[in-house]
């Protein structure tokens, strides 16, 4: 078997130093009733190389995958073009074989990637300081629900309605079990983004406020007038992004007073891969930092004074306080926040704002050929590079019907809101540099066709 | 030449010997091959970049809201050549399974296949939006059935859920399984009673879910002590976390009772299954009475680390806990079609989910990993995969025992990782030294100071896939290094000399965190 390197010769030599007659006399803490004879009934035994490379790309090749289509969809994950180089360094051994860095002597490599890392990511979401991540941006979420409780003493969370309902759901399965009270109610398709309701509701018992920027069905919501009555009341505001290319168009959650930023990284250098692996962003202003969540890497120096990074304030975490921790979590998502890192290095400011820019041209574009379509309202008044339009009829049937026809149109809203029927009739589209203008009146052309 | 300690730092250690390091001074601060990099915040500029794309028009139309951003975010780019540069230089600096033995004990640093990189890139899996109409996913969605297939059957289970994105949230996902199974029965027990040995993502993941945790005691020989256990189950214990085989590398060979012992109180017994892979092929939880368990797939399935993640922790469930699984999740319908079971169809097909733990339907990346190192093993290669780990753990263990103290030596064959404590050092060295002269050796230290029921813990977890030769080189640089530390050479303190770094002060770093990169004064 071709990971395993011992030789029956070894396995003897080995047994003989040990002193035990086999290697199934070394199970022999387990009792006998639970011990397998041999290998598991009905299950295959091993196979080549070349065997099991045919049987995962006869999976693949089952699958429509976006580059082979016109393809528009978003709502939390987004298509952009990953740079060669980002894979390729990746997929470094050094870097991609490693551990956590607990051993920093030998480690500087991961370290040193995760602190420029927190640092982009504080920038780019507005905050002091960003830690080294999180699973995904839903679960970034609840994990800034929990600390703004730790921070606030108050356990009312409201969330406004432009929440990805799965982050929604997320938060929800979470305070039924933490007993916090969760306000929420789905989105109406409308522009606004509901702020005046959001704001009357804030009180003094809420902890936090929850608001997607953009939101999911692509509007840009007024955080700056949320965080000020947030604040009013002694509550944070929790901003959740999504989409950070937005952030190299419009301004960051921090600048607008945003507490606790967190998001999903997925967009810069991680790709699309069905859902996960993704990149949990997380960051917040200097003085809560004793209370976030997760692994934190922090500057300091070696013991002949060379400038080192290392993991720290480790006193927050699982393995050192146990039930007191701020967090369980223990393995993040370090290659991907490493390959976010290099694709953000590799754009730069002058590169993030280029590519935001053109995702907003060609959403533009999108956005007016499809409102132009009989049948076919835009919903949004702002945007970025996703928006909402509304069609007659159940959007998913729409997307089902342009899929046959090789278009993947973008996400009808029923199948994020299934308990939602004034829902159904929308449908989600995000346009990004990987988007051609081919492909947008490709789209154009299959909803003419199915609406006419 | 040094260079200067500009931080002011002192070092509370003596000087060291002068014919090591500091003699061959340069001008970069390289040295040969040992590449010095900064920052890219000191190399790169906000007008470089290393992607070509159109550049703004200034005039063009926005429907950003007046939302546009106006001041510099300070974000450095590089060219591609200077970005490739820079990463490949930092990575030098790191160790890894790809350069030599890292026997971290419980995190099991196996080799990653190659072939598994190659099958999760392919663009049907690498490319593809996880809210695409069904029908346009089948093989991915034939991916996860397929290895859930597999994990039931390893498990000897009756369900798993696939979603939770590592072991931690594995860990969670099972006790609210647990959680919800006694609430539908209007049960309200407070309290999860884990070992003092746990992995602290246990008693972590308890109090998180809201639970009061309480410590069970552990025998002499590394063991839950059954009947201290049994005394404490009531109508308040909702149920106990156990890591079988557990953090001191042993099996608990009381498992069966303990699990009917719980039951039998109402309880549930939930399973640490970060070490399954010493038992993977030859042993079904599932037999052992566990209700819930979660596999690493970066562990026993061999799916990367990434220097941090990401992690992929599927549970696998008893009948008893089935019904509460979360959403989503992968079913084959007795017609032969495949789908992910989401909210759309939860009410008819899944109506007592606890909820949703994560977006999407978790780490499809992983899954498509661990389905080709299954399969490249098969039923036959697995049961292999856990005969060599504790073939290789037996064989360290009873190679050092004569030089270090092991705790639980003399109570018979360990599993897959050997545990020694502290016992024979002479005064003044500590097993963080021990640790640090691996470093010099060109090895990656074992776990250090865990578990916690054994004094200065150093728990070693060669894996399978070590050759005999590789381990004859471990084994010999460990011995001359505890024989030292036996007879207490205080040089050991100064490890690691012959690293990037020498020894990094972490209490500097925790006592005025500089977690992000600021401009230095005189540049503003």
């Amino acid at each position: 078997m071709r990971y395993l390197p011992l030789t029956d010769t070894d396995r003897t030599a080995m047994l003989g130093v040990i002193g035990a007659p086999s290697v199934d006399a070394l199970f022999s803490d387990v009792p006998e009733a639970a011990r397998l004879g041999g290998p598991i009934e009905g299950l295959a035994s091993h196979a080549s190389e070349l065997a099991v490379e045919r049987h995962m790309t006869r999976l693949a090749a089952k699958n429509l995958s976006a580059g082979e289509a016109p393809f528009f969809l978003g709502a939390g994950a987004y298509r952009h073009h990953i740079p060669a180089s980002v894979d390729h360094l990746i997929q470094r051994g050094e870097f991609l074989t490693a551990y956590t860095p607990y051993q920093p002597e030998i480690a500087q490599g991961t370290l040193q990637t995760l602190f420029e890392f927190q640092s982009q990511v504080a920038r780019l979401l507005g905050c002091d300081v960003a830690n080294a991540s999180m699973y995904d941006g839903s679960t970034a979420s609840w994990e800034a629900v929990v600390m703004a409780r730790r921070i606030t003493k108050r356990g009312r969370v409201l969330i406004a309605d432009g929440l990805h309902p799965h982050y929604v759901s997320t938060i929800t399965t979470m305070a039924r079990f933490t007993r916090d009270a969760i306000q929420y109610a789905a989105p109406r398709l409308e522009a606004g983004c509901g702020e005046e309701a959001l704001i009357a509701a804030i009180d003094g018992e809420t902890s936090c406020v929850v608001v997607q920027y953009p939101d999911i069905l692509g509007r840009l919501p007024d955080l700056a007038a949320i965080a000020e009555a947030a604040h009013a009341n002694g509550a944070l505001l929790v901003a959740v992004v999504t989409e950070p290319v937005a952030l190299g168009a419009i301004r960051s959650p921090g600048e607008l007073g945003a507490d606790i930023v967190v998001g999903e990284g997925q967009s810069l250098g991680v790709g699309l891969q069905f859902g996960g692996p993704y990149l949990g962003l997380f960051a917040t202003r200097e003085k809560f930092v004793r209370q976030m969540p997760g692994r934190l890497c922090g500057e300091t120096v070696d013991a002949a004074g060379k400038r080192s990074f290392v993991l720290t304030l480790s006193t927050r975490e699982q393995h050192i306080r146990r039930e007191k921790a701020t967090s369980n979590i223990c393995t993040n998502s370090g290659l991907c926040a490493l390959a976010f890192t290099i694709h953000l290095t590799l754009l730069g400011e002058k590169g993030l704002r280029a590519l935001a820019a053109e995702n907003h041209r060609l959403a533009c574009l999108a956005a007016d050929k499809l409102a132009a379509i009989p049948g076919v309202e835009l919903v949004n008044r702002s945007f970025f590079n996703e928006f909402a339009v509304r069609i007659e009829g159940d959007a998913r049937q729409i997307v089902r019907d342009l899929a046959a026809k090789g278009v993947l149109a973008g996400v009808g809203l029923g199948r994020l809101y299934p308990d939602q029927p004034e829902l159904a009739g929308g449908l989600l589209v995000a346009v990004t540099e990987t988007t051609t203008e081919d492909d947008i009146n490709a789209l154009v052309a299959g909803l003419q066709e199915l609406l006419a | 030449m040094n260079a200067p300690n500009r931080s002011g730092w002192k070092p509370g250690t003596p000087e060291l010997p002068e014919d090591i390091i500091d003699t061959a001074g340069t001008v970069s601060g390289n040295r040969g091959l040992a590449l010095e990099e900064k920052l890219i915040f000191e190399i790169g500029t906000s007008d470089t970049t290393g992607v070509d794309l159109p550049e703004p028009s200034p005039g063009a139309a926005n429907r950003l809201g007046g939302l546009e951003r106006s001041e510099a975010i300070g974000l450095p780019g590089l060219s591609e050549p200077e970005t490739v540069r820079h990463y490949t230089r930092l990575s030098r600096q790191n160790y890894a399974i790809d350069c030599g033995i890292f026997p971290l004990g419980s995190c099991t640093m196996k080799h990653n296949p190659r072939l598994n990189e190659k099958v999760a890139r392919l663009p049907g899996f690498a490319d593809i939006h996880p809210l695409q109409p069904q029908e346009t996913v089948q093989g991915a969605v034939e991916v996860m059935v397929e290895l859930a297939d597999w994990l039931i059957t390893l498990t000897g289970m009756h369900s798993v859920a696939m979603s939770p994105k590592a072991g931690a949230h594995g860990e969670l996902c099972g006790i609210l399984c647990i959680r919800a199974a006694l609430e539908a029965r209007g049960d309200s027990r407070e309290v999860i009673l884990v070992p003092e040995s746990a992995h602290g993502t246990n008693p972590a993941t308890a109090a998180f879910a809201g639970y009061r945790v309480e410590d069970i005691p552990a025998t002499a020989d590394g063991r839950v002590d059954l009947e201290a256990l049994t005394a404490r189950l009531g109508p308040d214990v909702a149920g106990v976390m156990i890591t079988n085989p557990n953090t001191c590398g042993l099996f608990e060979r009381d498992m069966k009772a303990i699990s009917d012992a719980v039951h039998e109180a109402g309880g549930f017994v939930y399973c640490d299954g970060a070490n399954f892979n010493a038992i993977v092929g030859r042993v079904r939880p599932g037999d052992l009475g566990i209700d819930a368990m979660h596999i690493n797939l970066h562990k026993t399935f061999s799916t990367p680390h990434g220097g941090g993640g990401p992690g992929s922790g599927p549970v696998v469930l008893s009948e008893a806990l089935s019904p509460y699984a979360p959403l989503p999740y992968a079913a084959r319908y007795a017609d032969g079609t495949l789908r992910i079971v989401e909210e759309e169809v939860a009410a008819e097909e899944h109506p007592h989910a606890f909820g949703r733990m994560t977006a999407f339907h978790g780490q499809m990346g992983m899954f498509t990993r661990a389905l080709a190192y299954i399969l490249s093993h098969g039923a036959d290669g697995l049961r292999q995969v856990s005969g060599d780990a504790v073939l290789n753990a037996n064989y360290v263990l009873r190679s050092l025992q004569d030089v270090l103290d092991a705790p639980f030596g003399p109570s018979g064959p360990c599993m897959h990782e050997a545990l020694f404590s502290d016992d024979s050092f002479a005064k003044g060295v500590s097993t963080l030294d021990v640790a640090k002269a691996l470093i010099d050796e060109g090895f990656h230290p074992m776990t250090m100071y865990f578990p916690l029921v054994v004094h200065g813990a150093m728990l070693i977890e060669p894996t399978e896939c070590e050759s005999k030769a590789a381990l004859d080189q471990f084994i010999a640089s460990l011995r001359s290094i505890a024989e030292r530390a036996n007879a207490g050479d205080p040089s050991l303190a100064q490890a690691p000399l012959l690293a990037p770094r020498r020894r990094v002060d972490e209490t500097a770093a925790a006592r005025k965190p500089r977690l992000a990169w600021a401009e230095p004064a005189e540049a503003l």
